[in-house]
Formats: structure tokens, sequence, C-alpha cells
């Protein structure tokens, strides 16, 4: 997995409540989806018009956000289907973070298995931010620092956010679930043995068709 | 402090392998289901990366999203059919994970087929990425649905990395009214509270109505724990459960039976035991549900009026209805009852079993779909659909001028290509209502099996009450 230290840029301004996985990836999308093709697709609703062309009205179009690295959201921000092809879609877009109220559960796991950092913050630090993000004041820079836990806005006001520490390490260090897991391999087996004692009927045997 | 713990409690706890920080936990997976559309793709990565699937005894695959439902059908009857349908028989075949292939007796979405084999047992683990993944926990299971990185993370270890939930109980009691669903039940259950009230909790459903629910009633309840932000949704086992079990094709059998009953009449919420948030729902109150707008919260009485915006008194769901009244093209203070529609779903992981195929039979029985209508019939599984066939339910549905088709998730989730045109209205017994949910600019309105048959035969939103009469 890439690594997330800091980050710097511009964040975006998404407000409406409870934008679902669908909405961030259709799932007319998904049968062919990679993690390096899938932005295209990303908020195609919201972002395109039925002709097909930009929608103007999208605050990732409009030419002050297009470079954004971080979506400022409504509560519920990735609700619904587990398909990490939203994630997949965000991070092609060049978003790292996202700081919302709520995210849907499997969501917001799923950031953490691709380098992105979700942020929860009580509602109103997050109508703050969003109005800081959506002010025009010259300097639109957020900066994220992951070691330190804290958001730095434009305006130089500091907050400071909670991150576990197994996942700020795996986001500092880009490591994967896999192989920490893996270490476990031998407690796996034993688990394993002694479960099987205890709930013989759990422990299926081979293929049967 | 009492030592009493909740069902929840007792399931996490017994799949610890270690605490690997104080909060996140290295669980064991007793059940991995597989599908077609992150399934093969993910044994793929996981022998890209040069690892092997650690336990495929404990997996079950099956081909649901990419398939086509159409009668007669093959896999290269969808577009993506062949690729998805069968990446996933050869990644399968290759892991020697058990496969329930599309010609198979026991094929279907996997949610179906989870249960009704007895794959999912009480006290088991299951997890599926896939979010409908809460259904299993009608069972007694703790089953939630993860990512596709996660997906391949449990391939290779056969453990999931997971933080605890908080613990939610709903207690839902007293009898339903005439033509009331266990599908109304759930959806008033997620207006009440709001979308994102189950958000971080693992939920237990509780109560005299949920106790006197068949385990298929008991299925479409968990199932739409993930539509108020429940990850988790379960219901202590009991003897409906065991009976439900015994027999089936995965169940214990002999002594395993008999001890694997005695283990799980253990798995209840011990009296007095707190949970986070407790909520009570007076099953009196409910009656059969339609939803209105783009998200699972906004649902209503069939016999309601379509809300406005300023009906609410918050800013976030003034917001929301706006939105969804436009896309949905209804007007605020109408009847819902008696809005025109165009297409009737009934299936999905949600409502496709052999009792929702019957509720809806006996609302099509010597009727006949409007006829500006298509509806379709999409059986959950290959066990369901010679299960209504034997009973005739298809020669009714036929009669009546549904079409009958071969099981897999069609409409619900539109993958297999199979949408609703833009600006067509459908009402569908499936879990979501998102905007573009069913195809772009397709408008959903959710409601149970009966619901469903009863807007096919009107040609309109109607009250199933007032129909059986």
């Amino acid at each position: 997995m890439d690594k997330l230290q800091t980050l710097q840029g511009v964040a975006a301004p998404l407000m409406r409540p409870n934008i679902d996985t669908d909405i961030i990836t259709p799932a007319g999308r998904l049968m062919d989806a990679s993690p390096e093709t899938m932005h295209q697709f990303t908020f195609e609703p919201l972002r395109f018009l039925p002709d097909g062309g930009e929608n103007p009205d999208f605050v990732l179009n409009q030419p002050a956000y297009r470079g954004a690295v971080i979506l400022v959201t409504g509560p519920n921000f990735g609700c619904g289907s587990s398909r990490e092809t939203a994630v997949w879609g965000i991070k092609g877009l060049g978003i790292r973070c996202v700081i919302g109220e709520s995210f849907g559960d499997i969501f917001f796991n799923n950031c953490f298995q691709n380098s992105v950092l979700p942020i929860r913050l009580p509602a109103e630090q997050v109508a703050e931010l969003a109005a800081e993000a959506g002010a025009d004041q010259g300097n639109r820079q957020f900066t994220i620092d992951v070691a330190a836990r804290t958001i730095t806005t434009p305006s130089g006001r500091e907050l400071p956010f909670e991150l576990p520490d197994d996942r700020q390490e795996a986001l500092l260090e880009g490591l994967d679930d896999i192989g920490q897991t893996m270490k476990h391999d031998g407690a796996i087996g034993e688990f394993q043995e002694r479960d099987r004692q205890a709930r013989p009927w759990i422990y299926l045997s081979g293929q049967q068709s | 402090m009492s030592d009493a713990s909740t069902l929840f409690d007792k399931l996490w706890r017994a799949h610890v392998i270690r605490p690997l920080s104080d909060e996140l936990d290295l669980l064991h997976v007793d059940r991995l289901l597989i599908h077609d559309l992150s399934g093969g793709r993910a044994m793929i990565e996981l022998a890209e990366k040069g690892l092997s699937v650690r336990n495929p005894e404990l997996c079950l695959a099956t081909p649901d999203h990419s398939i086509s439902s159409l009668p007669g059908r093959t896999a290269a009857s969808s577009p993506f059919g062949e690729q998805l349908a069968g990446g996933l028989r050869r990644a399968a075949e290759a892991a020697g994970i058990r496969h329930f292939g599309l010609e198979h007796a026991n094929q279907g979405i996997v949610h179906v087929v989870g249960p009704e084999t007895a794959f999912t047992l009480p006290g088991s683990l299951l997890v599926c990425g896939d979010s409908h993944t809460s259904t299993h926990g009608a069972l007694g299971a703790l089953a939630w649905g993860i990512g596709s990185s996660e997906l391949t993370h449990v391939l290779a270890t056969q453990t999931v990395r997971q933080r605890r939930p908080r613990t939610m109980r709903i207690a839902v009691d007293g009898e339903l009214g005439e033509g009331v669903e266990a599908k109304d039940v759930i959806l008033h259950i997620i207006g009440r509270l709001g979308v994102d009230a189950g958000v971080g909790h693992a939920v237990e459903y509780a109560g005299s109505t949920i106790a006197a629910m068949s385990i298929e009633e008991r299925l479409t309840i968990c199932n739409l724990s993930i539509e108020f932000g429940a990850r988790m949704g379960m219901i202590a086992p009991d003897d409906v459960t065991f009976d439900y079990l015994h027999g089936r094709p995965l169940a214990p059998a002999g002594e395993d039976w008999d001890r694997a009953v005695a283990h799980w009449r253990g798995l209840v919420s011990d009296d007095g035991v707190d949970f986070d948030r407790q909520e009570a729902i007076d099953a009196g109150e409910i009656a059969p549900q339609v939803t209105w707008g783009t998200s699972p919260w906004q649902t209503l009485p069939v016999d309601g009026r379509i809300p406005a915006p300023d009906d609410f008194a918050e800013a976030e769901k003034r917001h929301n209805s706006r939105l969804a009244l436009d896309y949905m093209d209804l007007t605020p203070g109408q009847a819902i009852a008696g809005t025109r529609i165009d297409r009737v779903f009934i299936g999905s992981c949600t409502n496709s079993r052999l009792s929702d195929l019957r509720r809806a039979a006996t609302i099509a029985k010597d009727r006949r779909v409007a006829q500006h209508v298509t509806a379709w019939i999409v059986p959950g599984s290959q066990v369901v659909k010679a299960a209504a066939e034997a009973e005739g339910l298809d020669k009714i549905f036929l009669e009546a001028g549904f079409e009958w088709r071969e099981p897999g998730c069609s409409q619900c989730v539109a993958t297999n290509g199979e949408t609703v045109a833009p600006g067509e209205r459908c009402v569908s017994t499936s879990n979501r209502n998102f905007v573009g949910r069913q195809g772009p600019n397709a408008r959903t309105h959710l409601a149970g099996p009966a619901m469903a048959a009863a807007a096919a035969i009107a040609g309109e939103i109607t009250d199933v009450r007032t129909l059986a009469n």
C-alpha cells in the first residue's frame, strides 16, 4: 500500500447528505472496474449531465476545486453497497482524505485499505471546514498531518482528529493488512485446532458437489 | 457490574484469535461467501501476491450479480457473465472452493443460498463482499459485509481485523396488522430511527413479533440492517431456527447436530444485560409501507400522503427530501397510492424466498398484470425456483402475465444489464431506492412482495389490503 504522511491541497465541500456508493460508482460501471479507470465514472450522476457533458454545478467540476485532495462531506457519506470501487474512484480523482460527521462503516474501512484517510469530526467542525473550503480567500491550502493527527486550515486554525495507532502506523509506513496478519499464522492454526474440538460442525470437509 | 453478556458479545468473544490493540481484534472467519462481482478478481489478486486460499473448505462461491435472469440463460446471456461468472468458476475450481455454478441445483443469490444450504449456522462468523451480508444474522450468525481488499485478506488468512461495534437492541412487540409483512416492519424501523441510526452498531432484533416470525421473515429483517447503517443485524437462534436448519445439506448431522443445538441454545442475550442503545417498536402501529424517496428512511404507510420537505424538522432531511421529490417526480401532499408505475420487480436477497413468492402469488392468482406494466419474478435460488414450481406458483404468475425468470440479483442492482429505463417507475421488493440504483434515472419504490404484486395488478401503487378484499 502507498504511504500517506502529509497531505496539502484544496478541500472541496460536498455537503449533500447520504451520498451512497451507488452515486459514487454506479452499478453499470462496476463490471469492468479497475483501480486505474474507475475515476472516469466517479460521482457520475452528479458530475455529468444526461448528455454526458460536465455538470457545472458539481463542486469538483469548478475550476477552484479541480485539483482537490480533500473532500468535506455531508453526513453518512459512503453509505450503502460495500463496493470498494467507490474508494478507487475518489482516489483516482486525487482525493486522499474525506472529512465528515459520519460515514458508511464499510466505506470507512475500505478507505484505509486504499491509503485514503477518513476523518470523523463533530457536525459543527465539519460545517466550519466546509465554510472555509468554500470561501475564496486567495489561499485554499489545507494541510493534513497524519503523524500529528491534525488538520490545518487556510486561515491557520489547527484541528486535532482521532486515528487509532495501528491505522496511523499503516498509513505512515504503507503497511499491508495481509502481511501484518500473516505474522499471526501460528495463532490462527492454534485457534482452529482448539475450536475444532469445541465446535466440530464449523469445520466442513472439502468440496462436495 | 454483572457479567451478563449480549448475544453479540458471545459471538464476538468466541472468534477472537488475539487482540491486536486495545480496540482491534483478529477474528476467525468460519464462513466466507463469494460471488462473481468481486470473487474471481480477489482470487486472482491473491495468486498474484503469491498467496493461496487458506481454508477453501470454509468458503462457498456462487454467481449472482453479473448473470442474466433470462429463462434459458447461459453465462453469455449478460454482457459480463462469461467474464465474471466464468472467472469465478475457474478461480473456485483452482482453489478447491465449493462452487454452485450457473447449472448447479443450488445456484442462487449468496444471501439466499447460505441459509438454505445451512452453510450459514448459528454462532458462526460469516463475511462476504456484499453489504447485505447482515442477512445471515437471522440465524444467530455474526455476519457482515466487507470490501474487496478485506475479502482478499480473508481468503489468505481466514481472519478479519475488526473493531468492536457498539450494541443496539430493537424490540418489536405486538401483533402485526392485516397485510403487514416483515419488509414493512423493517422499513418502518428505518423510517422511525433514521438512515444512519445503526452506523457503528451491531443490532439485535428481539421481542414477541420477531419471535413469532419464520426464518424467511427474519432474513428480510436482518437484510435491511445496513439500510440504516448497521453492518450487523442478528436474532437469537431458537427452535424456529433449529427446525429450519435440521436436515439441510451442510447442517451438522447425528451427534454433531445434538451437540451443536445444545451449544446454540446458549446464544442469547442474558437477562438484564446493557446495550449501548435500546429502541422499542409497537408492531400494531405498522401499516404496509412503500418508499417515496431515494433513501430507505423515506418510507410511508401506503395510505399516507407524500410529505413536503418542510414537514421535516432537520435541515438535512429537508435537503434530502427536496432532492428526492425532484428525482422521483412526486408532488407533496398527494396520496402515494394511485401513483402510476411501469415496472414491478419481485426478487433480491431481501424478498425472493419461497414464502415471499407465495404471498405474491396469493395476490396474483386469477388476476392480470396491468397492460402497461412489465412485471418480473426472479426467485432467489434454484432451490426456491424448484420449490415454487413444484407447488405451481410459476403457473399462477405466468397466467397473470408476470415473467418467471432465473435466479440472481437481477434488477435489484442491475449490474447484469437488467435495468429499469430512464424515467420509468418501478415497485421493487429489493433493498435500495438510491438514485440510479436500478439504472440511470430509474425511480424505485421499495415495498414487500404482496404490495409489489398488487401494484403490478393495479398498474399503480395500491394498498394491498383493499385489493385483497
